[in-house]
């Protein structure tokens, strides 16, 4: 719930007279997120609402197998379909709509920055059980240090150094939580 | 009405843990309002592992802390900055920052925070007296009524936070589809489990909110989207004048009410409390065309605003069980980590509970007060700290954080593949809040929709016929029928005009 969280248009009694307000609002939105990488265009919200409607069908086969039931004798299947249901008609106008659609990110060169993000994470829990969490906690800081907030050499060091340090310390050393650990 | 347990709940607060735990909740969510990056639902959803250790009363007078304390913080970079720290702060920066520009940073600073102590206070005060009579008032309610309750809940969340319609709506029904994982309460049968052993027993709430909430949003912001922090001014002078307060006290007076009263409402919330208030303020102003320039009152009544409605938003979910907005939702979730289910029975089975966090907000209002008065300049140092420092902290306190909770590496991966999802997510327009909800909210409302029909005899009319029930769906009909027609209508309107 940050400021660029919360775009998009505010709901607004009277339309006519509220303008202003929207489109201050947008402005001081857009100043905040001077980087923000440009909307999606149709196409890529085609691939959004068809995202949501395979969703919506996956759901509606899956709860059509555990039992449909009535609304005399539920069964286990009963809500999820119906919930389904509903989400496919969501993915349907959610198609309809696409060129009115405006509010999807284009996925750009920092978008890698995520996936590199994401990585690091992986690797974290694939190793932790084998080689206990300092060497993959400590790499896991200096990569987002060093490479995706283009911290200094020395500041990576110290900073991932130290917070694997201090978890050492809390985790292990004063909670006696039972996390892998090396040492 | 008996003020007996009202009473024992100030004892509760003023017992020494308790007053800790309200410090630290208020001085962390005056630090994450001040940061830009984490909002209070993901903050309180990474601390969500810490408070599995502490108390009920205490683990939720911390979270309650750092959601008003984040209203606060919110206004500082928004007047120093035109950096809204929070959502709830953006319409503050007209004239907050305005202010600053003429060098009364210290005025509308002052005036923010006094506004959101008489807003806050106003709305304890408030919620005392309704939170009471509504409990009483829900105690009857069964299932046709807590079905209904809990879809209008779901429904109101999805269409009046900001954002896509549709999209928030298609993310409620994800919320609701993953609460059906693991074995029916009803019949035995394992759903949607894959055969894994380990969604046997359902999804945890607990890596879900880390990682949609707390890990999707530091992931999101990876991309760089914010200006880079310049320094601030220094700030001096805060006592607002006798006459700021005098052209103020109008707006705080009425940014109370409508915050108190949009808080209520689910989706309302301090987000849409302070656009109403400004919106208001502006109106009825002789001279509107000052606002924006640096009125006084732009920056009381929003303020005020979306601090009566961070407090009057614990109505519903302490009295009702049905949280108003995502922060709400992940308090939720605290409280059933805690093995209490918030509902009507609340107020009189866990009366240290209930009347313990309402008047502690009393105290965590003075201590905000205190902070950001006299020390405000210590919180502007702050925000020299940099985001790309804290990114991978809070990465680590999360993936060891939610690891803590059962002591399975399994939580770890869930809470990876969720932050990858609220990021996509939040990149393609789908605000994760309403599924956040929608998946606390979603073993209720399957439950109590399976024992209406059961009591109903398989006969869907019934909650038609039983008043309460009736009048929820049907202001659920209304909510989804009547924004199309009126669009329509609007469009058949402007194109008469054209022809």
């Amino acid at each position: 719930m940050t400021a660029h969280g919360g775009s998009g248009d505010e709901p607004s009694t009277e339309p006519a007279r509220e303008t202003s307000l929207a489109d201050a609002l947008h402005e001081v939105e857009a100043e905040v997120q001077e980087y923000r990488p440009p909307a999606a265009g149709p196409t890529g919200n085609a691939v959004v609402a068809v995202v949501v409607l395979l969703l919506g069908i996956a759901a509606l086969i899956g709860s059509w197998s555990l039992g449909v039931g009535s609304a005399r004798v539920p069964d286990s299947g009963t809500w999820p379909l119906l919930v389904a249901v509903v989400l496919v008609g969501l993915g349907v106008a959610l198609l309809v709509t696409v060129k009115k659609t405006s509010d999807a990110e284009r996925f750009s060169r920092t978008s890698w920055l995520v996936a590199a993000g994401l990585a690091t994470m992986v690797v974290f829990v694939l190793v932790i059980e084998h080689i206990g969490f300092e060497i993959p906690a400590a790499l896991l800081a200096f990569v987002w240090l060093r490479f995706l907030g283009r911290e200094s050499w020395r500041v990576s060091v110290v900073v991932s150094i130290g917070v694997v340090v201090v978890f050492y310390a809390v985790f292990v050393g004063a909670l006696s939580v039972p996390i892998p650990h090396l040492f | 009405m008996d003020l007996s347990p009202v009473l024992d709940g100030f004892g509760v607060v003023l017992e020494p843990t308790n007053l800790l735990y309200c410090l630290i909740g208020v001085v962390v969510g005056m630090l994450i309002g001040v940061l830009p990056g984490l909002g209070p639902a993901a903050t309180i959803a990474i601390l969500l592992p810490v408070t599995i250790g502490i108390e009920p009363v205490s683990s939720i007078i911390m979270l309650a802390g750092i959601f008003y304390g984040a209203q606060y913080g919110g206004t500082i970079t928004s007047v120093l900055l035109r950096l809204p720290g929070e959502a709830s702060s953006v319409v503050t920066v007209f004239d907050g920052h305005a202010l600053a520009r003429q060098g009364r940073a210290g005025t509308a600073l002052g005036i923010a925070a006094i506004g959101s102590f008489i807003g806050g206070t106003v709305s304890i005060v408030a919620l005392s007296l309704l939170a009471p009579l509504v409990a009483g008032f829900a105690l009857d309610f069964g299932p046709p009524e807590y079905t209904a309750l809990a879809m209008l809940g779901i429904l109101l969340v999805s269409t009046v936070s900001s954002g896509h319609r549709l999209k928030a709506l298609a993310a409620a029904c994800i919320g609701l589809l993953l609460a059906t994982v693991g074995r029916d309460g009803f019949t035995g049968a394992e759903r949607f489990t894959f055969d894994n052993l380990s969604l046997a027993d359902g999804l945890d709430f607990v890596p879900i909110a880390m990682g949609l909430f707390g890990l999707g949003e530091i992931l999101y912001n990876l991309e760089e989207r914010h200006r880079a922090t310049q320094t601030p001014v220094t700030v001096a002078n805060v006592w607002p004048s006798k006459a700021d307060l005098r052209q103020s006290s109008g707006a705080i007076g009425r940014g109370s009410v409508l915050g108190f009263v949009l808080g209520i409402l689910p989706g309302g919330g301090a987000t849409l409390s302070s656009l109403a208030a400004y919106a208001w303020e502006k109106r009825r102003a002789k001279d509107p065309e000052r606002f924006g320039k640096g009125a006084v009152e732009g920056v009381a009544a929003p303020e005020t605003a979306n601090n009566a409605a961070a407090t009057s938003s614990f109505i519903p979910l302490l009295t009702l069980g049905i949280p108003a907005n995502a922060t709400m939702a992940v308090i939720f979730g605290a409280l059933l980590i805690q093995g209490v289910s918030p509902g009507p029975q609340l107020v009189t089975q866990e009366p240290e509970l209930f009347w313990g966090v309402v008047n502690s907000m009393y105290i965590g209002n003075i201590l905000l007060l205190i902070m950001s008065i006299p020390l405000v300049g210590l919180f502007v140092k702050i925000l020299r700290v940099r985001a790309t420092v804290l990114a991978p902290i809070t990465v680590l306190i999360t993936l060891v954080g939610v690891y803590t909770v059962n002591n399975d590496v399994f939580d770890i991966v869930l809470v990876i593949v969720f932050g990858a999802v609220g990021y996509l997510m939040k990149k393609l327009g789908f605000d994760p809040g309403p599924l956040v909800l929608a998946f606390v909210l979603g073993s209720l409302l399957e439950d109590s929709l399976r024992r209406s029909l059961l009591i109903f005899d398989g006969d869907p009319t019934g909650f038609f016929t039983r008043p309460i029930s009736g009048v929820l769906l049907a202001t659920f009909v209304l909510v989804i029928v009547v924004p199309p027609v009126r669009a329509a209508i609007r469009r058949r309107r402007t194109h008469k005009e054209l022809v």
